[in-house]
């Protein structure tokens, strides 16, 4: 039952998130906002921790999963990736360890004392 | 028509068929990652990618067709980003310590990550709507396909993206910290899931439990701020590049 009770509650959480964004109009993703609002319950009642616990470290442990369903889609997109993959390849390449790096250095930065000491 | 074929055409319409190759795909991907000890470059996304897009291409099975089954793992996405509500309370103490470090670090971020993309399509000769399709890269699939049709992108080319963004954070992070000596696991954490979404989060979790909360905040701080500056910087920046 552990298991179906933690599902229900992910799926309850991202149900009022969902709602919630397209009732009101904003600007979070439902998901995230789902996400918060859990955070918030988990505070408030400490119990509901380890009853979520073996089911979210199951699907959090195989999150990678998740994304090869629409990874394959690369397929559909094959005369567009000919005339401009390497730009966009490029773009990601470049970009994405341009974030690395800038988020890195800049947490880094501000951060004080206690980091970096791993 | 021979029973073999028959059988075949049965399945090979049917969603149960590409949901089950999916997890064996995904299995078959993942085995080889674990038994490279967990070798970064060794993705386990990019590898099931290529091993489905083959059998797909050699069976001549439409991508349709394919994502009626594949379509429940992709739905998981959602419950498993409310999921990350768990490691962030674990990490509570932690995060509440940095949240200025964090805050500015999400901001320099997101801004880096999205206009950096824009004007590298842009200077290549990328067309528009394309270089519109690279500005939510760094944010989980469903939120990023949404940010991408309101400023004139391709949602599904936005999808394949993000997955392609993902495999890179993933697989260059520890290359790119280490190169600049940035050894806090909450850094480390909190920059791959900025740049690589839920791929940089598992990728995060593998390293530590510390490193993956923060790579789960950051996803979902990523994920709210691209929404938030992605509609209004973004098409500014394209306006700029013409």
């Amino acid at each position: 039952m552990a298991i179906l009770h933690a599902l229900a509650l992910l799926l309850a959480f991202q149900l009022i998130g969902e709602g919630a964004t397209y009732a009101l109009a904003l600007p979070v993703p439902g998901p995230v906002l789902g996400m918060t609002l859990l955070l918030v319950a988990v505070a408030l009642r400490r119990d509901l921790l380890a009853r979520l616990k073996p089911t979210t470290g199951t699907l959090l442990t195989h999150l990678s999963l998740l994304f090869v369903p629409a990874g394959v889609g690369v397929m559909v997109h094959g005369a567009r990736l000919a005339a401009e993959g390497v730009a966009i390849a490029v773009a990601i390449l470049v970009s994405t360890v341009l974030a690395l790096a800038a988020t890195a250095l800049t947490v880094r930065a501000l951060l004080r004392d206690d980091e970096d000491r791993r | 028509m021979n029973p073999a074929a028959d059988v075949w055409v049965y399945l090979s319409a049917s969603p149960l068929l590409w949901l089950t190759l999916t997890l064996v795909a995904y299995i078959v991907a993942f085995t080889l990652y674990e038994s490279s000890r967990f070798n970064p470059l060794v993705n386990p996304v990019a590898i099931s990618i290529l091993l489905l897009t083959g059998l797909l291409a050699g069976t001549g099975t439409p991508y349709a067709t394919y994502f009626e089954g594949a379509q429940f793992v992709h739905f998981l996405l959602g419950p498993a980003t409310v999921a990350l509500a768990v490691p962030l309370y674990e990490q509570m103490p932690k995060l509440r310590r940095a949240w200025f470090a964090l805050t500015v670090g999400l901001l320099v971020g997101v801004v880096v990550a999205m206009v950096s993309a824009l004007v590298l399509a842009w200077l290549l000769g990328a067309s528009k709507a394309t270089i519109a399709s690279l500005a939510a890269k760094s944010v989980t699939t469903p939120v990023a396909m949404g940010i991408s049709e309101k400023i004139g992108g391709i949602p599904s080319l936005t999808a394949v993206i993000v997955v392609v963004t993902g495999i890179v954070a993933a697989a260059l992070g520890r290359f790119v910290f280490n190169a600049l000596g940035v050894k806090s696991h909450a850094v480390r954490g909190f920059a791959v899931g900025l740049a690589g979404h839920g791929q940089g989060v598992a990728r995060a979790f593998v390293v530590s439990e510390e490193a993956g909360a923060f790579a789960g905040l950051a996803m979902g701080l990523t994920a709210l701020a691209t929404a938030l500056v992605a509609p209004w910087l973004a098409p500014w920046v394209i306006g700029l590049l013409r």
